[in-house]
């Protein structure tokens, strides 16, 4: 099923995330992917995620689309100007991409090239209301264009972010500029989600919970202390910790905190950060 | 006022290779603020350019170096000196540095200071940037502080999501720049000011070189 139909249908999405190689070789990338192909409802590609420059998102789109999959183009503020932005959503349409999710982009000092010049010439608001313009088939500047884009746009949303307010406001303003539905920062604590969604409920828009696969007390500790809006409980951390089979029990956490988030979330977004094989297994092992 | 720092020797050292007989000029407001071009650092600049060989031919601060009326000013009093100088080391911002270029009718000017950015003085040495001069001021919805400054990202509508204990995802030393203007705007009861939607900035005014004409 597309990521439109299932947000149409109001069925539990399920969306996984690919990261494109750095290099020219995608063959790592597609093998890991094939197999979810029919199985989750779109596969989402980074944009030089962590400002780590590698293959792109759009092309990458591209080729999982080939494959049979239906991508989420993600594209961020960081690295074009409005040209470049508004240019490459119409190139992924004309491809026939159907989904793109719109991010600010983490910044270039976080990445591999942090010389490089941060262009933030949009944020995520601004690039959401050029996009919804684009869908009317009208570009920034009104200038009318010869076929437009059908997109199905999505934002981003930190659900345990302290202080929430702010970032509540922010995802007003995200739905108010045409976002269709939002993946959310990778969820642990599931109550804190459940709080987050009874106000972020009023917004009538799908929320789709991120899922990170855990995969060592080390990265649970890296996550806590870095990431914004993650928290990993130390009983996840000590049962990570403790076990001798580390994919096996990490399967076993996301399939659990997938389970629970069955009821008060729309969908699940399973990000695996280089675990990409595992993904039928978290599939199976969450009844999905 | 423009906030600076000095070269490191070796680099004005570098450019200064061909050069022996050095005229030194600092600035009499922002670069004696910063301590990097005021009398002070000019003669401990000459006597570090005496030990490795230079012969200085005259000192000036001007006040400011950045009035091209001064600069010729400058250049009038000090004619002969100059006229024997191999060039002018330029212990003001690189507005300065230029604007002595042209009021020395095209002397040769080296710049011994890095012009960094447009500062607040909260203390004597501690400078901090408030204003980026994007020629399309937004305070007014931002409780009074700039979001293209103060955000690392530069963002108009609100925080990146990227903040850690309200630190910034770029600088953990540093405030989240929206977090601090959601808080302002709140105290001000001002926070549906945040919940407007800001458009797209129009780099055009920022275009550079500026220019006014009366």
């Amino acid at each position: 099923m597309s990521l439109r139909k299932a947000i149409e249908s109001k069925k539990f999405i399920v969306t996984t995330e690919a990261g494109p190689p750095k290099g020219i070789d995608a063959s790592k990338m597609l093998e890991e992917a094939r197999p979810l192909a029919g199985r989750v409802d779109a596969v989402n590609v980074t944009d030089l995620q962590s400002a780590v420059m590698k293959l792109g998102s759009l092309v990458s789109c591209h080729l999982l689309k080939e494959i049979g999959i239906d991508p989420v183009f993600q594209i961020t503020c960081r690295d074009r100007n409005r040209l470049a932005l508004q240019s490459d959503i119409l190139s992924a349409a004309a491809l026939g991409i159907e989904n793109i999710l719109v991010l600010t982009g983490d910044h270039p000092l976080s990445g591999d090239h942090p010389q490089a010049k941060a262009v933030f010439d949009l944020d995520s608001v601004q690039l959401l209301e050029a996009v919804s313009g684009l869908k009317k088939g009208k570009d920034m500047t009104g200038n009318k264009l010869e076929g437009s884009p059908k997109l199905c746009v999505g934002a981003v949303v930190n659900p345990l972010a302290d202080p929430l307010e702010p970032e509540l406001i922010k995802m007003e303003k995200k739905v108010a500029a045409g976002a269709e539905f939002f993946q959310t920062q990778a969820v642990y604590d599931v109550r804190g989600f459940e709080e987050f969604m009874k106000k972020a409920k009023r917004f009538r828009v799908p929320i789709i919970a991120g899922i990170i696969l855990l995969k060592s007390a080390r990265m649970a500790t890296y996550m806590n202390e870095n990431i914004a809006g993650i928290h990993v409980p130390d009983e996840l951390i000590k049962k990570i910790d403790h076990c001798d089979d580390k994919p096996k029990k990490s399967i076993e956490i996301a399939a659990g905190l997938i389970d629970k988030l069955k009821g008060p979330s729309d969908g699940v977004h399973i990000m695996p950060i280089g675990w990409e094989r595992y993904l039928p297994q978290v599939l199976d092992a969450a009844g999905l | 006022m423009i906030i600076s720092k000095q070269k490191g020797l070796k680099e004005i050292l570098g450019f200064l290779k061909g050069a022996k007989k050095i005229f030194l000029v600092g600035c009499a407001q922002c670069a004696t603020v910063c301590k990097t071009g005021g009398e002070d650092e000019v003669n401990q600049m000459e006597k570090a350019l005496k030990k490795e060989g230079k012969v200085i031919t005259g000192k000036a601060i001007l006040d400011p170096p950045c009035h091209t009326v001064k600069a010729k000013q400058f250049y009038q009093k000090n004619k002969d000196a100059l006229s024997e100088s191999d060039g002018i080391l330029a212990m003001v911002c690189g507005d300065g540095a230029q604007s002595i270029m042209e009021g020395t009718r095209g002397k040769k000017v080296y710049p011994a200071l890095d012009a960094l950015f447009l500062g607040m003085v909260q203390r004597g040495g501690h400078f901090i940037q408030k204003c980026v001069l994007c020629g399309e001021c937004v305070i007014d919805a931002t409780a009074g502080i700039c979001p293209l400054t103060v955000c690392s990202k530069g963002l108009l509508n609100g925080p990146c999501g990227g903040s850690k204990n309200e630190k910034c995802e770029v600088d953990r030393e540093r405030d989240c720049g929206w977090i601090m203007i959601y808080k302002r705007l709140k105290e001000l009861g001002e926070l549906d000011k945040m919940k407007i939607i800001r458009g797209a900035k129009d780099n055009s005014k920022a275009l550079h070189p500026q220019k006014i004409e009366g």
